[in-house]
């Protein structure tokens, strides 16, 4: 089958690429523009660790084909932050344990940070029902739920700056 | 997990997707949000030639409140339902049950058109539907037709929708009276073991409208006619409710699967059912 | 130097050693979606294999044609057992001492099962090609029921070994049967059956279920043909011990295979085995002379590698009225599937089974296994326990409960009469343990009073009147556990795995500016060794955690080391870091005396430094030591700062916990919903309270989800039910509850630091509190033992069959 030329704006860059139109936006952006920080871990969209943003929606892109996402804004874990000035989310999880083998964690966060931006002051159990697309199988998710919540707290705080 | 090939097609409008698909007929498949058809290509269990996405249309991404008259396009999503504030007022249980159906990401993607229309007995929305009395506007080459959702459902996977057209909108009244979707499951993401749409509203001599429907309990969505004709009739009371559940649990034909024999099924089925007509008369 | 004005506090807090909540290192890749997952390994011409795997569970190839799928552009080769058996390559041995097919070499055995392995330039082309591959089966009876095996009617499974009558384990009495291991006294426990005052007779099922980490087992092999090299990056909790099968299967010497465990997105005892596809992913790039990268889908994965448990344990127990046991009994049927590839210590063909005794001093005690082949996947797993440790723990803890109702006794009052006591230790168990240390009476005590216990009861019985009046259709069960691990295999006399003793590894290097580099046996899944091992380093060499680099998992740098399962790291790995770190102090005590002209003697180590006795005024730090070792000639001593240390370790370790869960159940839908959960536990010396903390919570939640509904589950004819994780029950944050941790600390007396290894524990004490809880709420109406899962249907089922439907 005959490839597409697609272009995706990726974390504020333009990248165009072929794509047979069946390829899943997960290999797309992991094999061919090498963006690996989200991760497959179902594949029947189950488990989130493929979690990226799309025009302002968590999105599962191991369910999405990536001709499907042409000429949309698309947000990975690696646009959240960078190393000189991490997202409070990335901040949080590190402070609170939120993680351990890390795999959900690119996911987990690309959600919760969607999450926040909907709903800056979330309860307990809004963060729960509203991370319950990631799974994690390390850490019983209590350190992430309590990483989420300080992050906003932390984002309310008015000097903050996310 | 990989599907087969196919081609892409991304039409701008209602009509140049009808004119698609009558061309390439039943090797093409419409992709709404993709998240009961991607699963089942990558098991190759369904291996379309052609795809023609629907994201395009814009004209399909519109919820419309007109008085007391409802009218949602195919292609708006369970978020889109779940954030409409209008829609809320207009038909509360909406929300209500867009947020039990499978988990946050799959909502901002799963659209209520391929919700109704892939005819999967697991979907939510078609008990509901069929509880709204709701209508489904069916676009093909032979132009516009409407199906009662009470109507449209055939079989799993089979509905009144012909192959080469393509589900549109579906439009139903507001009903503001009480309500419930009561659904058990073992956990977020996962489809129904029984599941109940109630609709009730409450007037001085009684129950004035009472519309009952069944998730995931037979092979298609369960539209209890008799058991919602009990409730006007005899009002809502213990034993109108033990009288309603039986006539709809005479209805279905739960199949036994990793949730359970379809004996625990139905038991489950009354349970819930019994609680949300308790729940919706409360709110009525 | 500043140094000098800081207090002893300040240095020690300094060096964020044990005690340390430190925050992990680990975390800023992680965060960053920076880690390196096998997946992420890119290689220029790197091809990729995909599986045709059987549909059948029990079948004869009688044909396999390629042709179509090597007429696919795009298609390198396609493998079948014909193309490896001139390597011998087409079976491969399993840690069990039994052998495995690689490919299915004339016949299937379970659904999944490897046929042909594809090796194309991407995997799009490798799974269209896996279609085309055209297998024509002969299907052949099914066999799934451990116990119809050695009927007459039975299919013989294992053609290839029908007719050995001795196995890796010994005898074996029909062509299904593995092995019979049998562990302490039969005819004394017998006796004590026969003559007891009560006696406890319950079939225990701990069902089949599976690890499923987060990431899916995976590898790249390069076949550097110009240097004769082989690089092998894969999903192992073992590396070393994979470059050694490597080896020996593939004849490359082992000097020139270089395996790797990059970053592991999780393991639960999924990743200790040698899979098939490790073993394609290598003949294939040896016969294409291109990297091969092999991953495995989530399907492949739940159906085809590591399934765990699967034991059924036939108990009994006997006691005195007034509750004393006097003897256990245990047969256990072992469903081990097509091959036995149990990842267990050798001589251990049923793990650690005979820990079964628990935390109680039962003096008289017998168990029997029975290892049977099924046509279901292979494994055997450690998924999150030491060695069957699990099913142990589920059996004794169950049995108690089945006693206390046969005494209508308390269960928590049963449990402290039995207790092996405090002074009892180093106790010796009838079933062959030395259990080094314990004190499960304070732990006991702790835990019943932080839930209020009585209160609890109190509770319960009211909610049972209630539910009796018709006022409620919810019951609550409180569910008790007090378990005793066994960990950290382990010594090097009775533990090895295909011959490597279970020691493990550290080597340190001391860099002239004072920051350090030790690199381990082990490897991290998510433990954060690098955050841990440094700080029982710091603590024994004086140098902060922050400037110490851990490094695992690359077998061409770190030493030789079993790897990470079995909560082995702490107890025999964190042996070595402290010992090799104890060989770096003795050598900075030299140094420091020859700098400080005075003899070794009268040194003393504070914190960070060497003092002087009585002129505390004089000291070297270890800073200073690291540079003069590079820098100066002192006469007798090596230039340097290095150490190595092997260690085996003269015990396991024996980490223990008291768990208490409230659950509240509806007898009409079957629902439970968990209203609180405590779990205290003592794994000796606490290096990271924040990490133990992490490690609870994750197990636990593992407990909860085998508990309450995970399971690998087959029809009569084979085939997994439970294939995706639509049906895989994995729980998420919403079913998930908050935990309560709380701990004792018992140090293991045998241990450099007194550690006892904490991963394994809550998954271990976890599933029997969780399942104690559902079978006791339903107590008061008669139930004396239910089988996990409980799902939904299976409590609604207990409900009906008590008649509490009305």
């Amino acid at each position: 089958m005959s490839k597409k030329n697609i272009t995706l704006s990726v974390n504020g860059q333009t990248h165009t690429t072929e794509a047979e139109p069946r390829e899943l936006l997960i290999h797309v952006l992991r094999e061919q523009l090498e963006i690996t920080g989200p991760h497959i871990g179902c594949e029947t969209s189950h488990c989130g660790a493929c979690t990226v943003e799309i025009d302002g929606r968590s999105v599962k892109s191991c369910t999405l084909f990536a001709v499907q996402a042409q000429g949309k804004e698309i947000t990975t874990i690696e646009g959240l932050g960078n190393p000189d000035k991490l997202h409070v989310l990335q901040e949080k999880f590190k402070e609170h344990h939120g993680l351990q083998c890390g795999y959900c964690t690119p996911g987990m966060i690309t959600r919760a940070h969607r999450l926040l931006e909907e709903n800056p002051n979330p309860t307990e159990e809004d963060v729960r029902f509203g991370i319950a697309g990631n799974l994690c199988r390390c850490t019983g998710y209590q350190n992430i739920v309590k990483a989420v919540m300080a992050a906003a707290e932390e984002l309310n705080q008015p000097e903050a700056v996310a | 997990m990989i599907t087969g090939t196919f081609e892409y097609h991304q039409p701008e409008s209602l009509p140049a997707a009808v004119t698609l698909l009558s061309q390439l007929g039943d090797e093409a498949r419409v992709i709404a949000g993709g998240h009961s058809l991607i699963p089942m290509m990558k098991l190759r269990l369904a291996t379309p030639e052609h795809l023609i996405d629907l994201q395009a249309i814009d004209t399909l991404k519109s919820i419309s409140i007109d008085g007391g008259s409802v009218r949602v396009g195919a292609m708006v999503t369970q978020s889109d339902l779940i954030t409409h504030e209008a829609l809320f007022t207009a038909a509360p249980i909406v929300r209500e049950t867009a947020l039990q159906i499978a988990d946050p990401q799959v909502r901002y993607m799963g659209t209520i058109g391929g919700n109704v229309a892939n005819g999967d007995p697991g979907n939510d929305m078609p008990a509901l539907m069929q509880c709204l009395d709701a209508t489904f506007t069916l676009v093909g080459p032979d132009g516009e037709r409407t199906v009662a959702a009470r109507e449209f459902y055939e079989a799993a996977y089979f509905t009144a929708r012909d192959d080469l057209e393509i589900l549109t909108e579906v439009s139903f009244s507001a009903c503001t009276g009480g309500y419930a979707y009561e659904k058990q499951k073992r956990k977020i993401g996962d489809y129904a073991t029984a599941a109940a749409a109630v609709l009730l509203t409450k007037n001085a001599d009684g129950c004035s409208h009472a519309a009952i429907a069944l998730t995931n309990l037979a092979d298609t969505p369960i539209y209890c006619e008799d058991a919602s004709q009990q409730l006007m009739t005899h009002g809502v009371s213990d034993s109108s409710i033990r009288d309603a559940v039986t006539s709809a649990m005479g209805q279905i034909d739960p199949v036994d699967d990793n949730r359970g024999p379809a004996e625990f099924k139905k038991h489950a089925a009354a349970i819930i059912l019994d609680r949300a007509i308790r729940n919706a008369w409360a709110r009525a | 130097m500043s140094a000098a004005a800081e207090t002893v506090q300040e240095r020690q807090a300094k060096l964020k050693g044990l005690g340390t909540s430190r925050k992990r290192v680990e975390d800023a890749r992680f965060t960053q979606g920076k880690g390196n997952y096998v997946d992420d390994i890119k290689m220029p011409g790197m091809l990729f294999g995909d599986f045709v795997r059987s549909q059948h569970a029990h079948a004869r190839v009688k044909s396999i044609d390629t042709s179509a799928a090597l007429a696919l552009p795009g298609v390198i080769a396609v493998l079948t057992a014909k193309d490896l058996e001139p390597l011998s390559l087409h079976w491969m041995p399993t840690l069990a001492g039994d052998k495995q097919m690689v490919l299915a070499d004339g016949k299937v055995l379970f659904q999944g099962q490897e046929v042909a392995f594809v090796v194309a330039e991407d995997r799009y082309i490798a799974a269209d090609a896996v279609d085309l591959v055209k297998v024509e089966y002969e299907e052949l009876p099914v066999l799934v029921d451990p116990f119809k095996a050695e009927l007459p009617d039975a299919p013989i499974l294992r053609e290839d070994i029908a007719d050995s009558t001795e196995g890796a384990h010994g005898p074996r009495r029909h062509p299904n049967h593995i092995f019979t291991w049998e562990q302490g006294d039969k005819a004394a426990t017998e006796s004590i059956l026969d003559e007891a005052e009560v006696v406890a007779e319950e079939m225990v099922y701990y069902h089949r279920t599976h690890p499923c980490p987060m990431e899916t087992c995976g590898s790249v092999a390069s076949m550097d043909k110009v240097n004769g090299k082989l690089t092998l990056w894969g999903t192992f909790q073992a590396p070393h011990v994979v470059r050694t099968v490597a080896s020996l299967l593939s004849g490359i010497a082992e000097h020139n295979i270089r395996v790797v465990s990059p970053d592991i997105g999780g393991g639960f005892g999924n990743k200790v085995g040698v899979y098939p596809g490790y073993v394609c992913s290598i003949v294939a790039s040896i016969v294409t002379g291109q990297p091969v990268k092999w991953i495995e889908d989530r399907m492949e994965n739940l159906s085809a590698t590591a399934f765990a448990r699967d034991y059924w344990m036939q108990g009994k127990i006997a006691a005195t009225k007034s509750g004393k046991i006097l003897g256990l009994w245990c047969h256990t049927t072992a469903d081990h599937g097509a091959f036995d590839a149990c990842a267990d210590p050798t001589k251990y063909p049923a793990g650690f089974m005979n820990i079964c005794t628990g935390s109680y001093d039962i003096p008289t005690a017998y168990l029997a296994v029975d290892g049977i082949y099924t046509n279901k996947a292979p494994g055997g797993v450690a998924y999150r326990c030491s060695f069957r440790v699990t099913e142990a723990a589920y059996f004794i803890e169950r049995m108690i409960e089945v006693l206390a109702i046969k005494l209508d006794m308390d269960a928590a009052e049963l449990r402290a009469i039995n207790f092996v006591k405090k002074e009892q230790f180093p106790y010796q168990s009838a079933l062959g343990w030395e259990y080094d240390s314990g004190d499960y009476h304070t732990a006991w005590n702790k835990a019943l009073e932080a839930v209020d216990y009585h209160g609890l009861r109190r509770q319960q019985a009211q909610q049972v009147e209630d539910f009796k009046a018709g006022n409620t259709r919810k019951l609550m069960g409180i569910g008790l556990c007090h378990f005793t691990e066994i960990v950290g295999a382990g010594p090097v006399k009775n533990c090895d795995i295909l011959g490597m003793g279970m020691f493990d590894s550290c080597e340190i290097r001391i860099h002239p500016t004072g920051s350090a580099l030790a690199r381990l046996g082990t490897i991290s899944q998510g433990q954060g060794h690098a955050t841990t091992f440094a700080q029982i380093l710091a603590s024994e060499i004086g140098i902060s955690a922050d400037d110490i680099t851990i490094e695992e998992g690359d077998t061409d740098t770190a030493p030789y080391g079993l790897g990470t399962y079995g909560s082995r790291s702490t107890p025999v790995a964190g042996a070595a870091t402290a010992m090799a770190g104890r060989k770096i102090r003795a050598k900075a005590q030299m140094i420091a005396a020859y700098l400080l002209e005075v003899h070794d003697n009268d040194l003393e180590w504070e914190v960070d430094r060497f003092v002087v006795k009585g002129a505390p005024e004089r000291f070297k730090t270890m800073k200073e030591i690291a540079f003069a070792s590079y820098n100066q000639a002192i006469p007798g001593v090596e230039p340097g700062l290095e150490a190595v240390s092997y260690y085996d370790p003269p015990n396991m370790t024996y980490p223990f916990g008291a768990y208490i869960c409230v659950m509240e159940i509806d007898v009409d839908t079957g629902v439970s919903d968990i209203k609180q959960f405590y779990a205290l536990d003592d794994c000796g010396t606490r290096i990271n309270p924040m990490i133990i903390e992490g490690q609870v919570h994750g197990g636990l939640t593992e407990a909860l989800a085998i508990a309450l509904g995970q399971e690998i589950a087959y029809d009569e004819l084979g085939n997994v039910k439970t294939g995706t994780l639509m049906d895989f029950f994995i729980p998420t944050s919403w079913e998930t509850p908050n935990y309560q941790t709380d701990y004792t600390e018992t140090p293991s007396p045998h241990h450099p630091i007194g550690a006892k290894g904490v991963g394994e524990s809550p998954n271990v004490g976890g599933v029997p509190a969780f399942s104690n809880a559902i079978n006791d709420a339903f107590r008061a109406f008669g139930l004396t033992h239910t089988h996990m899962p409980h799902d939904h249907w299976r409590i609604w089922k207990t409900a009906k069959q008590l008649g509490l439907h009305g």
